[in-house]
C-alpha cells in the first residue's frame, strides 16, 4: 500500500478534519458512525472562532430549537430564544465531549499538500498523513475589505466586524458602518445607541422579519422547504452563494431589525460605499434600488409562506398574513461625506468575510481564489470542504445545516476510501 | 410554464445570451470590451459624434453602419439647437439601457411585454455650470425615471423585472457610481 515517504511525526489516519467548530465536530460524529479512523485538528480550542472572533452582544440568528447537530439537539428551557456566544460555546463543548471526538486542540495547521495518494498535514505539533482531508475551517476567516480602505485618511480609525467587540473600542464621534447584512445592522444599532452617530452604507441586502404570522421566520423557511433547496437545483449557484446574511438579530424580545428600525433611531442611510477620493467617501446613488430589491424579495418569500399555509401545509394554525412597511429612504440621498473634517471618526467594515486557504498547497482554486468543489467534494481526490454558504443546501452555513452536509460528504468519503483501498490492494498483495 | 416559454416573445434571443454568458464565464478575457466614440466640434456649442468601432470577444468589431449624433444647446442658451444637449444624451443612454434590460429579464422570466413607456426627468441648477455658486454641482441633482408597463404579470413581478434590469444595467451603474476619467490633450502638428 502507498505510504508517505517523508517523516510523519504524529500519526497516519484515514481522514483528517481541519477545524473543530460545529462543522468539523459534526463531520467527526459522522466519520465515527461509519467507523472511519480520523483526527480533528484545531488551532485553538473547540469552537475557536465563536470564542474569539465574535462581538460581545452577538446571539445566533437561528432559534434554539433549530440549534442541533448529529447526535445533539438543544434541550434547554427556552426553545424560542437565541444563544449567546457563551451558551453556544457550552453547547459545542458538550457536543465535543459527548461524541468523544478525537480533537487535537492548540494544533495549528501550517500546510497541506498531496503526498503518496493522500495528504500530508503539517502542523506546529508535527506532521500528520491522511488518505482524506476535510476542510472545516469555516467561511469567515478574513474580512473582505474594499481597496478604497487604503485611501481613508489616517485620522479615521478603522475596525472590522471581525475585530469588533463593543462600541468602547471606537473613538467618540461619528461612525461610518459599511455593509447592511446582519452584522452591519447589528453593529450600526449598537454603536448608534452608544452615542456615536452612525452613517450606514447600504448595498444589496436581504430583508427578513424576525417573526411572521406568529412564528420565527426560520420556522417558515424550514417548513416551506427554502432551507433544504439544493445546490444542484438553483439557477445561479454563484449568486446564491454570494447572498449576504439576512438582516436578523437574535434578542429575547424576538424583534425585527431592519433599515426602517435604524432610520427611526436616527441612523443615516446612504448608498453602497463606491469609493474614497480626496478624503471623501463616495456613496452610490442606488440606495432606493437596493431597498426595492430587498422589499420585493422579502415579499416573494412571504407570498410563498402564505401559499404554503393556504394549500394546507401541515394544517398548522397561523396568524393572518401581513405586509411590512416598504423601506423608507431619505428624500435626498447623501452621495458623499468628508472623512477629514472630523464628522466621521471611525469606519467599521461589515463587508463580509472570506475563507483563508493560504495553507492549502493543492491546486484546487479558481481564478478568484475560491475552492473548486462540487457540493463540498473538492476538485482533488479525497479532499472535502464543509460549512461554506450554500455548499450543498441553502442551510449549509447554519449550525443546523451541518448535519445533512456532513452525512452526505462522510458517505462520499467512505466510498472514496473503499475505492482507494481496492485500487491499492494488488500492490499490497504483491508486497 | 412550458407553454409560456414558447409563446412569450419580446424579441430577445435569450438562448444566445445565456450561451454567451456560459462562453464568457469560461473565457473571461473575451469578455473584455472597449466602447468608443469619436467626436468633432462643428461650431459654437454644436459637436458631432460618430459611433462605429468597438472591441470585444478578443478582436475589433464594428456596428453594421456608423451612427452619427449631433449635440448642441437650445436657443434659450443662445445656441442653434442642432441636437439634443449632452446631458439629455445621458438620459437617452439610461432609458435605452434599462429598456433593453427589461425586455431581456422579462423574456428570461417568461413575461410577455405589450408596452414599456418611460419618461425621464433630471434636475439641474445652472448655478453650477455657470460658476455662480461653488456649492452647486455641475451635474444632475437627481434623475427620476418613471415606467408605465403593460405586461402579462402581477404588479410585483413587473416591479421585480425593473429592479433586476437596474441591477444589471451598465448605465445605471455608471451614473450612480463614480468612474475614473482620464483626459489627454495634444496639440495638432
Amino acid at each position: 500500500m502507498n505510504r508517505p515517504t517523508g517523516k510523519i511525526g504524529v500519526g497516519i489516519v484515514d481522514a483528517i478534519v481541519i477545524g473543530a467548530g460545529h462543522s468539523g465536530l459534526a463531520m467527526s460524529h459522522c466519520l465515527t458512525e461509519l467507523g472511519i479512523e480520523h483526527v480533528v485538528l484545531e488551532r485553538g480550542a473547540v469552537a475557536n472562532s465563536w470564542r474569539n472572533e465574535r462581538w460581545d452582544s452577538l446571539r445566533l440568528l437561528t432559534p434554539n430549537w433549530q440549534t442541533r447537530l448529529p447526535g445533539l439537539a438543544y434541550d434547554g428551557p427556552n426553545p424560542d430564544g437565541y444563544m449567546t456566544m457563551p451558551e453556544l460555546i457550552d453547547f459545542l463543548d458538550r457536543y465535543a465531549g459527548q461524541t468523544v471526538a478525537p480533537v487535537r486542540t492548540d494544533t495549528q495547521v501550517k500546510a497541506v499538500w498531496p503526498e503518496a495518494g493522500g495528504y500530508r498535514v503539517e502542523t506546529d505539533r508535527g506532521d500528520w498523513w491522511g488518505r482524506a482531508v476535510v476542510i472545516a475551517t469555516g467561511a469567515n476567516n478574513r474580512q473582505s475589505i474594499p481597496a478604497s480602505a487604503s485611501a481613508i485618511p489616517s485620522s479615521v480609525t478603522q475596525l472590522t466586524s471581525h475585530g469588533y467587540r463593543n462600541p468602547a473600542q471606537l473613538p467618540d464621534g461619528g461612525v461610518l458602518v459599511v455593509g447592511a447584512s446582519a452584522s452591519g445592522l447589528q453593529l450600526a444599532e449598537e454603536i448608534h445607541r452608544s452615542g456615536r452617530p452612525v452613517t450606514l452604507a447600504v448595498g444589496e441586502h436581504v430583508r427578513l422579519p424576525r417573526r411572521y404570522r406568529g412564528r420565527d421566520i426560520q420556522w417558515w423557511m424550514d417548513a416551506v422547504g427554502v432551507l433544504d433547496e439544493r445546490y444542484d437545483q438553483v439557477d445561479d449557484l454563484g449568486r446564491a452563494r454570494r447572498v449576504p446574511s439576512p438582516q436578523l438579530i437574535g434578542t429575547p424580545e424576538q424583534r425585527s431589525l431592519d433599515l426602517n428600525a435604524l432610520s427611526a433611531q436616527g441612523v443615516r442611510l446612504v448608498g453602497r460605499l463606491a469609493g474614497v477620493r480626496d478624503g471623501r467617501a463616495q456613496f452610490s446613488g442606488s440606495l432606493r434600488h437596493v431597498c426595492d430589491l430587498a422589499d420585493l424579495k422579502m415579499n416573494r418569500l412571504l407570498d410563498r409562506v402564505d401559499e404554503w399555509i393556504e394549500s394546507g401545509g401541515r394544517g398548522c394554525a397561523a396568524e393572518p398574513p401581513e405586509r411590512f412597511e416598504i423601506t423608507r429612504t431619505p428624500a435626498r440621498s447623501c452621495l458623499g461625506v468628508d472623512l477629514a473634517n472630523g464628522e466621521i471618526r471611525s469606519v467599521v467594515w461589515a463587508t463580509g468575510m472570506r475563507p483563508d486557504y493560504g495553507w492549502l498547497k493543492v491546486p484546487v482554486f479558481d481564478r478568484k481564489g475560491m475552492l473548486r468543489h462540487d457540493g463540498g467534494v473538492v476538485d482533488a481526490p479525497g479532499l472535502y470542504v464543509l460549512g461554506l454558504p450554500f455548499l450543498r443546501r441553502r442551510k449549509s452555513s447554519f449550525i443546523h445545516g451541518a448535519e445533512a452536509d456532513a452525512r452526505d460528504l462522510s458517505q462520499h468519503l467512505y466510498t472514496y476510501l473503499g475505492t482507494v483501498a481496492t485500487r491499492f490492494r494488488p500492490v499490497r498483495m504483491a508486497s | 410554464m412550458e407553454q409560456q416559454a414558447i409563446t412569450v416573445n419580446n424579441g430577445v434571443n435569450i438562448e444566445a445570451l445565456l450561451g454567451a454568458r456560459e462562453a464568457l464565464t469560461a473565457a473571461p478575457e473575451a469578455a473584455q470590451f472597449k466602447w468608443r466614440a469619436s467626436s468633432e466640434w462643428v461650431n459654437g456649442t454644436h459637436s458631432r459624434s460618430t459611433i462605429q468601432k468597438f472591441f470585444g470577444l478578443g478582436e475589433e468589431q464594428s456596428h453594421r453602419n456608423p451612427f452619427v449624433y449631433d449635440t448642441d444647446h437650445p436657443e434659450i442658451f443662445a445656441s442653434e439647437d442642432h441636437g439634443a444637449t449632452p446631458v439629455e444624451m445621458v438620459l437617452v443612454g439610461l432609458s435605452g439601457c434599462l429598456g433593453a434590460g427589461i425586455a431581456t429579464v422579462a423574456q428570461n422570466r417568461g413575461i410577455q411585454l405589450r408596452s414599456v413607456k418611460t419618461t425621464l426627468e433630471a434636475g439641474m441648477d445652472l448655478a453650477g455650470i455657470l460658476g455662480i455658486d461653488g456649492d452647486v454641482r455641475n451635474g444632475f441633482d437627481g434623475i427620476r425615471v418613471s415606467f408605465e408597463i403593460d405586461a402579462d404579470a402581477s404588479e410585483d413581478d413587473i416591479r421585480a423585472v425593473v429592479a433586476q434590469s437596474q441591477k444589471r444595467s451598465a448605465v445605471f451603474d455608471i451614473i450612480t457610481n463614480p468612474t475614473d476619467v482620464w483626459v489627454e490633450v495634444k496639440k495638432s502638428a
